[in-house]
This record gives structure tokens, C-alpha cells and sequence, in this order.
């Protein structure tokens, strides 16, 4: 309870919270206008928040993080637009309700639910931060190499139906990882001998390139759209209160969101489906669901916004980022040298605790914008697609240049946007590269020392969590080739 | 069920010819499993990809170094190799499947797609060279105002809109959070009074 406090006291002030308010109402306004999206926004502020305390620069990026999918549900639910990705499927039930002259109802059922999944989700984690700080020193490098492993696999698996792409984007991204100077024998690695590549690839330019110039790019070379909303009328905070109907479905979606935010490579699409399929399967009328079932909606809401504080924990407990964003967040970690891991459980948990807080009060500080500002937040999604692609490049060059200044990193990060742009255009997923980058960083450091008193392959195994981490590794591939085995036989009769 | 015979061909034949191609359509199966829907240009990107996986590969032994007496996973070359390994192995499936995909028409239009983005790409660079020269806060306002332009918002109510949108950008970033962004070289040419708070603000 003292470390508790402690963390509530660390929040307390004016520059944390002020980045707070900042971080949650800019991460509204961000989520609210389909084709920005909080990967576009994390990544070009990233290097602005170097400056800043690491509380005050994590607390803003979380605030960014954890209320874009309260914005996304707006054109979700309005104009049939997901604001953000990960708010595809309130499109589901959110628009066809608007169809039927329940647009308050569907708003104020989405921003209840948000809030319900989020606040539970923070409170489940507060309760389960004691055992994590008695579980986390018991991971040693060969538990973080499989942990990592873990994540590496769960990623390419979770693309069903790209796993081959996933794969191989994931091995681009571990050796752009490995370019340049080698960090035990300080030998060179793919430089070709030039000079620019002796640093590497630096992960923000490579983010900024895949998330944000992409897209600034998609939306330059896209026709023009410009969607249209009308206004809401009535009053959101009793629209709100009905969510309040709906606490099983609520709880539930919360459940799956933690449980699969704290897996690595997992997230909120699995989180939806397994929330929105539980929903439908004990609904009284599983009919309407895709159709304006506020059950739907609300299963949909509640377990993607229970994710961000659950995707925190691998971060935090073993410093291994479980997707995109939190791969972008330990950068802030590393530059202040804050190393998440075991320690940071052990020594700082008030700090962990202080970052709950914050997640804890943005929630809060989301509903009072929302209440008074969803009318206001329609002129923003009225902004033409091709001026929000000439917005994104100006503010990209912010992001990248601020680095280092240097005109090869914005040459590399424009190559790295037109990467993105392809395997957009093709359908062809990012993340693996991402987290193949930093995952295959952590991965390599770890085999090193994991192997130092390893004399057999067996001996990588002998403590419990290695053991288990390997068994679940093998699991999940046994499963996933006898579900190939089987559905081959399938087709085949 | 064997399919009808066409064209005069002999149906005891049929059986014959699908035993030819059992394996690929076994391989065909395999990776439907995967559940591959290809798009226009998935060919191209896939052997571009695999080119690239096979070109580090025949450049990872001169491109590492290879320490004596050190043990494979220490050596500075294993995780490069495993990097590798992993996009040539998984780059094969992928393309793999791009062969055994039905072909979708459009892939000119879709490289087409990809080429345009090479446009904006040069204007992102064309403002990366000139901020240095000409300071942030001006080439800023002429690069929003110019790439709005080209896009087709060329009323005054736009250009407006694009020069505050720039400003803002400025302020907010430059003079309220301190990024590190260079004074421009143009800026040694202001009055005395000016320079400096022009240098450290915009």
C-alpha cells in the first residue's frame, strides 16, 4: 500500500500531470481521425519526449496510447470508419445502430465499455503486481531469450494466413536489428563498408518510416475522401450509464483483454474475438449480432481497451514488448536509462505503480472530454484525406530529423516508407518487423549469457520457467501444425 | 470426382495427368492452408523479397567476421545467419505460394501505386535539404503550403489554413518543446536584434 501511495505521489505533479492530459485528449483527438492512429502519433512524438522525465514522457505516450481507441470508436460507430485499427469490429454493430437512429446510444455504450474494460484491467493489474514482482526475479537470461522466443513465435503465428510473411518480415526485422556495430567482439556487421551504416538502423527511424511516412504516403496517393457526420444529440453521460446493463459482457471482454494483452505478440484483435464470440454465444439473440447488438458492442469495447495497461506488464516485468507500441515505448525507457526487467519490479515498483495511476486518471480524464467534446471532435473527422497525408509528412520530418539531425536517417526512414506503403498495399503485416528488430536485439544479448553455464541442450531447460516457457513454445507449434494437419485432411475429403 | 472429359480427350487419361500433379497440388493444399489471399503485385514482391533474403545470404560470410576458436553462438556472424536463415526459409514459402496463387490482373496498376509514392518520398527529402538552409519556420510554411497545393487545395482558405497548420507545428514543437532541429543557414543574414531569438525558436 506505501508503494502504492508512493507511485500516486510520483504522478502528482504539475509537468507529469499536464503530459497526461496532453497524451489523453491529444490520443482522442488522434484515434478519432481514421488514418492517423496511435502508432503514427507515438512514433512522431517519440523523440520530443527524450527530453522530458521518463515518468512525464512514458505517462504522455500512454495517454496517447490507452485513449486513441475511445477516439476510434467515434468514426467507427459514426461514419463506418474505424479510427484506429484495433476499432474495426465496433464497426460492426456500432454503425448499424447508428443506421437506426442510435448513434448516442452506440456512443455512450463504446465509451462506457471502454472505460469499464480499462479500469478493470488497471485494478486486475494493481492486484497482480505483487506477484509479478515475486515472479519476475525468476527470470534469468535463458527465461528472457524464451520469453522473447515466445513473443517472436505467437507473432508469426497470430498472422493466420500470412504466417510465411510474417516469418519472413519478422527475419527482416531481427537482421535489421544485427546491422552495424556488434556489441560483444565489436566487429562490424553488413556495413558494406560505409560509414552510415556503422550506427545501424536506428528503431525510431524505422517505426516512423513503417507507421507514420507510410501512411503520410498511402494518404498522399489515395483519392480524396472527405467523410461526413452528423451531429449527436441528447445526453452522453446517461447514454453512458447503460453499460451499467451489460456488466457480465463488460467483465468478461475486460478478462480476455488482460489476459491477452499480458501475452506478447498477441493484442486486442484476439482479445475482440474471443470477447465478441462469448458474447454471441451466451446472447439470448445471437442473431443480431453484426447487426446492432449493443452486446456485441460493448464485448468488442470493453476488451480492446483492457489491453494497453495489460501490454505493459511483459514490458515492465521483463522488458520484452509485446507489439508495436510498447516496442516504441521501451526506446523512452533506454534513452533515460530505465532498464524494465526484474529490477525495475523489485526496486521501483512505485513507479510501475505510478504508471498504472496515470492509465488509472486518463481513463477518468477520456469520459469528462468525451462528454463535453464529441460534437466538437466531428470537425476533425471531416479533415480531407490528402491535406491529413501533407499534415503526417511535416510532422514525420519532426520525428526523424530531431534524432540525430541527420539527413541519411530521413533518407532511410522515406526508404522504410515506401516499404510500408507495399506491404500495406499488399496486406501484408508491419509488426513482425518491428518486433523482429527489437525482440531479435534482446534475443541475441540473452542467448550469450543464457549459454554461459549451459553444457547439454537440456540444461537450457532445468529451471522451472525455462521449462515451462520451452514447453509452451513447443505447444503452440504442436498445435499449430496439427491444426494445418487436420484442416488439410478436411479439404481433402 | 473425376471431371468430364473435353475436347475429345479421353477420360482413362485424366487420372494420369492429375497423378503428375498431385504433389504440386499437395503443396497447392498445404499452403491454401495458410490461407494466402494473393493481391496484384504479390509475385513481384515476394521474388524481390527473396532476392534480397538470397543476396545477404551469398554476402553474410565476407560481410561478418568469422573469430577462431569461438563458439557458434558467440560468433558475430550466428544471428545475422539466423536472420537470414528465417527470411530465406520463410520468403521461400511466401513465394511460393505467390507461384501457386491464382494470378489477380493489375499488377501494373499496383506497381503503378508503388512508384507514386516515390513522389512524395522526394518531396519529404527535397524539405529535409532545404530546412538547414533555409530555417525551420520558413521552409516549414513553403513546403505545407507548396505539397498542399500540388494536391489541389489551391483556394486562399487553404493556403491559410496550410501556413498555420505550419506555424503551429513550429511553435508547438520548436519553440515550446526545444526539439533539436538546426538553425537554418539563412538566419545569419537577420538583424542583430532577431537573430538569435529566431535561431533558438524557429
Amino acid at each position: 500500500m506505501d508503494m502504492l501511495m508512493s507511485g500516486i505521489g510520483m504522478l502528482m505533479h504539475w509537468d507529469v500531470l499536464l503530459a497526461l492530459l496532453v497524451g489523453s485528449v491529444g490520443g482522442v483527438v488522434i484515434g478519432a481521425i481514421p488514418g492517423v492512429g496511435p502508432a503514427v502519433a507515438i512514433a512522431i512524438l517519440l523523440p520530443a519526449t527524450f527530453a522530458m522525465e521518463p515518468l512525464v514522457g512514458l505517462v504522455m505516450l500512454l495517454g496517447i496510447y490507452g485513449s486513441s481507441m475511445f477516439g476510434g470508436a467515434l468514426p467507427a460507430i459514426l461514419i463506418n470508419t474505424p479510427g484506429t485499427a484495433v476499432n474495426a469490429l465496433t464497426t460492426y454493430d456500432g454503425h448499424p445502430m447508428t443506421k437506426r437512429g442510435e448513434a448516442l446510444r452506440a456512443l455512450g455504450l463504446a465509451y462506457g465499455a471502454s472505460f469499464t474494460g480499462g479500469v478493470l484491467s488497471i485494478l486486475a493489474l494493481i492486484l497482480f503486481s505483487p506477484v509479478l514482482a515475486k515472479v519476475a526475479p525468476m527470470f534469468g537470461s535463458r527465461e528472457i531469450f524464451l520469453a522473447a522466443l515466445l513473443g517472436l513465435v505467437l507473432v508469426v503465428l497470430a498472422h493466420r494466413g500470412q504466417t510465411f510473411a510474417a516469418g519472413a518480415l519478422a527475419g527482416l526485422g531481427i537482421f535489421l536489428g544485427t546491422v552495424g556495430l556488434e556489441p560483444v567482439k565489436y566487429t562490424q556487421r553488413f556495413t558494406f563498408g560505409q560509414d552510415w551504416l556503422g550506427s545501424g538502423f536506428d528503431l525510431i527511424v524505422v517505426v516512423l518510416g513503417l507507421f507514420a511516412l507510410s501512411q503520410a504516403f498511402d494518404l498522399l496517393s489515395s483519392p480524396e475522401s472527405a467523410p461526413d457526420a452528423q451531429p449527436i444529440r441528447g445526453r452522453m453521460g446517461r447514454a453512458m450509464t447503460e453499460v451499467l446493463g451489460f456488466k457480465r459482457i463488460a467483465g468478461v471482454g475486460a478478462g480476455f483483454g488482460v489476459l491477452m494483452g499480458m501475452i506478447p505478440g498477441v493484442g486486442e484483435f484476439t482479445a475482440q474475438f474471443l470477447s465478441y464470440t462469448y458474447a454471441q454465444k451466451t446472447s439470448k439473440d445471437p442473431d443480431a449480432f453484426g447487426k446492432g447488438s449493443p452486446e456485441g458492442l460493448v464485448a468488442s469495447e470493453a476488451a480492446n481497451n483492457a489491453v494497453p495497461a495489460a501490454a505493459m506488464i511483459p514490458l515492465l516485468a521483463l522488458g520484452i514488448p509485446g507489439e508495436a507500441l510498447t516496442a516504441m515505448m521501451l526506446s523512452v525507457f533506454y534513452v533515460h536509462n530505465v532498464i524494465p526487467g526484474p529490477q525495475l519490479f523489485q526496486g521501483q515498483i512505485d513507479f510501475v505503480y505510478a504508471l498504472y495511476a496515470a492509465m488509472l486518471l486518463l481513463n477518468v480524464i477520456v469520459v469528462a472530454f468525451l462528454l463535453v467534446a464529441s460534437n466538437g471532435l466531428l470537425r476533425i473527422i471531416r479533415i480531407p484525406t490528402r491535406f491529413l497525408g501533407v499534415m503526417i509528412l511535416v510532422l514525420s520530418f519532426v520525428g526523424v530529423y530531431s534524432l540525430r539531425n541527420s539527413t541519411v536517417d530521413c533518407a532511410l526512414a522515406a526508404g522504410f516508407g515506401v516499404l510500408g506503403l507495399v506491404l500495406k498495399r499488399q496486406n501484408l503485416p508491419v509488426v513482425p518487423i518491428v518486433l523482429g528488430m527489437v525482440l531479435g536485439g534482446i534475443m541475441e544479448v540473452k542467448l550469450r549469457s543464457g549459454m554461459a553455464r549451459v553444457r547439454t541442450f537440456a540444461d537450457f531447460f532445468d529451471r522451472p520457467i525455462a521449462a515451462i516457457l520451452g514447453l509452451a513454445i513447443l505447444a503452440l507449434l504442436t498445435l499449430h501444425f496439427v491444426g494445418l494437419y487436420r484442416e488439410n485432411r478436411n479439404r481433402e475429403t | 470426382m473425376t471431371p468430364a472429359p473435353e475436347n475429345g480427350r479421353r477420360a482413362e487419361k485424366l487420372p494420369r495427368a492429375g497423378s503428375r500433379f498431385r504433389n504440386v497440388i499437395r503443396i497447392r493444399n498445404f499452403q491454401a492452408l495458410f490461407g494466402r489471399f494473393g493481391r496484384p503485385g504479390d509475385l513481384i514482391f515476394a521474388s524481390g523479397f527473396m532476392v534480397l533474403a538470397l543476396a545477404l545470404l551469398l554476402a553474410l560470410p565476407w560481410q561478418v567476421v568469422w573469430a577462431p576458436r569461438t563458439r557458434l553462438y558467440m560468433q558475430p556472424g550466428f544471428w545475422p545467419g539466423v536472420a537470414i536463415a528465417c527470411m530465406v526459409l520463410f520468403g521461400a514459402g511466401h513465394l511460393l505460394g505467390a507461384l501457386l496463387s491464382d494470378r489477380r490482373p493489375g499488377w501494373q496498376a499496383e506497381l503503378l501505386g508503388w512508384a507514386r509514392s516515390l513522389e512524395f518520398a522526394g518531396w519529404f527529402l527535397v524539405y529535409v535539404w532545404l530546412v538547414p538552409l533555409g530555417g525551420y519556420l520558413p521552409v516549414t510554411i513553403l513546403f505545407t503550403c507548396a505539397l498542399a497545393f500540388r494536391m489541389g487545395y489551391r483556394s486562399w482558405r487553404w493556403m491559410g489554413l496550410s501556413g498555420l497548420f505550419a506555424l503551429g507545428v513550429v511553435v508547438g514543437f520548436k519553440s515550446f518543446l526545444q526539439v533539436k532541429i538546426p538553425a537554418g543557414a539563412v538566419y545569419a543574414y537577420l538583424p542583430d536584434g532577431i537573430r538569435t531569438f529566431a535561431m533558438v525558436n524557429f
